[in-house]
């Protein structure tokens, strides 16, 4: 795993206290509360929760493209190896994304630009951050999609988003996201929208870029399936916080927050380790993520949770570490291992 | 491609042909009676009554339109009852200051508007944004008459650095014609600028909320890429659309202006038709004028392939 040049403790990316705002006044919603994470050259880190949970705006708020004119982030450090990103300028930032750190998106349907020949929509970056001719840029674009296994190359180069189907669309997304072989790749449910067989196939495209260019890969993902397929590391957030973060075999082994328990239960496949224990307890999860407009001083997964607590809706847990590197945010995680293991 | 142009060729024959019903009946369902003005004040109505029949007023309405239509089809537009000079001669004598004009005014006006709308989508909700747009409502409720006479006042009278009348022909150099035509074409494009950069914005404002717009955000392009490459060409259907939709308003902001400014164009031709009654040489820029207002459709339709590889004929 080739780590490009920093010194072998240098996470790839560092993210320390991130907050992200959206809205003002009593529009306002705190989509990403304090949440810090680092994720090493060649490794995946997979960040986890439901929908609304704040995965896309911890993305978005890691590269500064939040949406709108009232969405703020506020971060104590975000470091892209050595890089401190809170002290560039617009401009260095702008420099940095797409050649040192990329992103891919949820929706490969809208996420090309419709009017864009996928050679333009390729070669692009490679054009602008490393100032290729348009023959060398073309060479790249051919070798990229090779690297992400689209067939007859040079006919796709000369093709329209339209006339792709989604599964090449999210190649060509991945192509494009690498063309520079940046040290981060954040990759926000690349394969939500597509179906099961191509899923596969995009996540083994994606890990094996990720092995071949030694990137740090950012997988943000609402499936502990995939999670379990693909990574080492794993932060599970729920209503814009970390809940639990844990190596894979640890959170699948021992989960801790009975958040990620509830997860597991909603899992279709299981991992063996797995009893039924927990589907006793948390037979699914009811209710949704609450909208962050009015934070409540408690836990926000107490009104859901089976063993909530009056200290739970009171006083919000503080993320404790158990085992090594271990973490989870639950006043009650002793009574989640034993429930787990028919205790009770 | 050539498939859909000459299908959509052969639909200008039916559109031509109700025009041309429309253009017969108003023609004469409206009050006075041409012969009556070709033979003067002074006239018996013995006189009328030959003058009608020699012009073949006085036949059944169906066979004067049907009569009409054959020499219609043959080129003929018939003859002017003032001058007494073929229509379609009359018509391409004045054509050249009013193609000259209106191509200048949609030149100038897509050149200035596709910028503001550009800039005050980029700048949405900005002070530059709002002095803009209120920029465009001024010029989109300025009457044209209002503003070419304004105009005519300003450079023309108090600072004497532009023609207000007339029109000099291409015969004397392009650079002359240019001079007469700046003022009017400004005054003609107000509105035309004001729509475009309106629909420009409106349309560039959705575009950039698109996901693809993030994404090219994500790949570090500069933002006079993503506004001009990744935005504005997905922008460009609406904005499209709109010159062909403001053609009509251009065209009748030529006739208003054409007389402002003195100039010897379809739109004085068409206001003195309109005085002195002289049917024929209405109906006959009334045809020519519609025949280009089809033609150009079908112009915009294929400049969106252009613009959007999607769309395919
Ligand atoms: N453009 C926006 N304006 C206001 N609130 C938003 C916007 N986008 C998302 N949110 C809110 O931010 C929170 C986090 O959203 P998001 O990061 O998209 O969740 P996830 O990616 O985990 O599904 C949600 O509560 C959502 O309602
Ligand atoms: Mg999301």
């Amino acid at each position: 795993m080739a780590a490009r040049g920093h010194a072998a403790d240098t996470p790839a990316l560092r993210v320390r206290d991130l907050e992200v705002e959206l809205g003002r006044g009593t529009r306002r919603v705190v989509a990403v509360d304090r949440l810090s994470f680092e994720v090493a050259a060649g490794e995946t880190l997979a960040i986890v929760g439901e929908s609304g949970c704040g995965k896309s705006m911890t993305a978005l708020g890691v590269l500064r493209l939040l949406p709108g004119a009232s969405a703020r982030m506020r971060a104590t450090e975000l470091t892209l190896g050595e890089i401190d990103l809170l002290s560039l300028s617009p401009e260095e930032l702008r420099r940095l994304r797409g050649d040192r750190i990329a992103m891919i998106f949820q929706e490969p349907m809208t996420s090309l630009n419709p009017v864009l020949t996928v050679e333009r929509q390729i070669t692009e970056t490679l054009r602008v951050h490393r100032q290729l001719g348009r023959s060398a840029a073309r060479a790249r674009a051919l070798e990229l999609l090779h690297a992400v296994r689209i067939p007859d190359p040079e006919r796709r180069l000369q093709q329209y988003p339209f006339e792709l189907s989604g599964g090449m669309r999210q190649r060509v997304m991945i192509a494009a996201a690498v063309s520079c072989n940046p040290d981060v790749l954040i990759a926000d449910e690349p394969t939500t929208a597509l179906d099961v067989t191509v899923q596969a196939q995009i996540l083994e495209v994606l890990l094996d870029l990720k092995r071949q260019r030694g990137m740090a890969l950012v997988l943000i993902t609402h499936d502990l399936g995939v999670v379990a397929q693909t990574a080492q590391r794993v932060v599970v957030m729920y209503a814009g916080r970390k809940v639990e973060e844990a190596r894979v075999r640890d959170l699948f082994a021992n989960p801790r927050h009975p958040y990620t328990r509830g997860l597991m239960g909603s899992m279709p496949r299981l991992g063996a380790s797995q009893g039924d224990g927990p589907r006793g307890r948390l037979p699914e999860m009811a209710g949704t993520v609450p909208v962050l407009d009015r934070p409540a001083p408690g836990c926000a997964f107490a009104p859901r949770c089976a063993l909530a607590d009056a200290r739970c809706t009171r006083e919000a847990p503080p993320l404790v570490a158990f085992e090594d590197g271990h973490t989870a945010a639950c006043w009650r995680a002793d009574a989640v291992i034993e429930a787990a293991h028919g205790v009770d | 491609m050539i498939g859909y142009v000459i299908r959509r060729l052969l639909m200008v024959v039916p559109v031509m042909a109700i025009v041309t019903i429309v253009v017969f009946v108003l023609s004469r369902v409206g009050p006075g009676d041409p012969a009556a003005i070709l033979v003067g004040d002074f006239a018996s109505s013995a006189e009328i009554a030959r003058t009608r029949a020699a012009m073949g007023l006085d036949r059944p309405l169906v066979v004067q339109y049907f009569s009409w239509l054959s020499q219609l089809l043959h080129g003929d537009l018939g003859i002017s009852i003032f001058s007494r000079t073929p229509v379609l001669e009359l018509i391409v004598q004045s054509a050249e200051p009013t193609l000259l004009l209106t191509a200048t005014a949609m030149i100038y006006s897509i050149a200035l508007a596709v910028p503001v709308g550009v800039l005050a989508a980029a700048r949405a909700g900005s002070s530059i944004d709002r002095a803009l747009m209120g920029a465009a409502v001024l010029g989109f409720s300025t009457p044209v008459f209002v503003l070419g006479y304004m105009l005519a006042y300003v450079f023309g009278y108090r600072l004497g650095i532009l023609p207000v009348q007339g029109y000099p022909g291409l015969e004397s150099g392009f650079g002359p014609v240019l001079r007469s035509l700046t003022l009017p074409a400004i005054a003609i494009g107000a509105t035309f600028v004001a729509l475009i950069a309106r629909v420009t914005r409106a349309s560039m404002l959705e575009v950039l909320s698109e996901d693809y717009i993030r994404t090219a955000r994500a790949k570090g392009l500069p933002g006079s890429t993503i506004l001009l490459v990744h935005a504005l060409k997905n922008a460009a259907i609406p904005v499209i659309t709109m010159v062909g939709i403001g053609f009509g308003v251009l065209l009748s902001g030529v006739v208003v202006t054409e007389s402002v400014f003195a100039i010897p164009g379809i739109g004085r031709l068409t206001v003195n038709a309109i005085f002195r009654r002289d049917f024929p040489v209405i109906q006959g820029v009334v045809l020519v004028i519609s025949l280009a207002y089809v033609l150009l459709n079908l112009a915009v339709d294929l400049t969106y392939t252009l613009f959007d590889p999607r769309i395919r004929y």
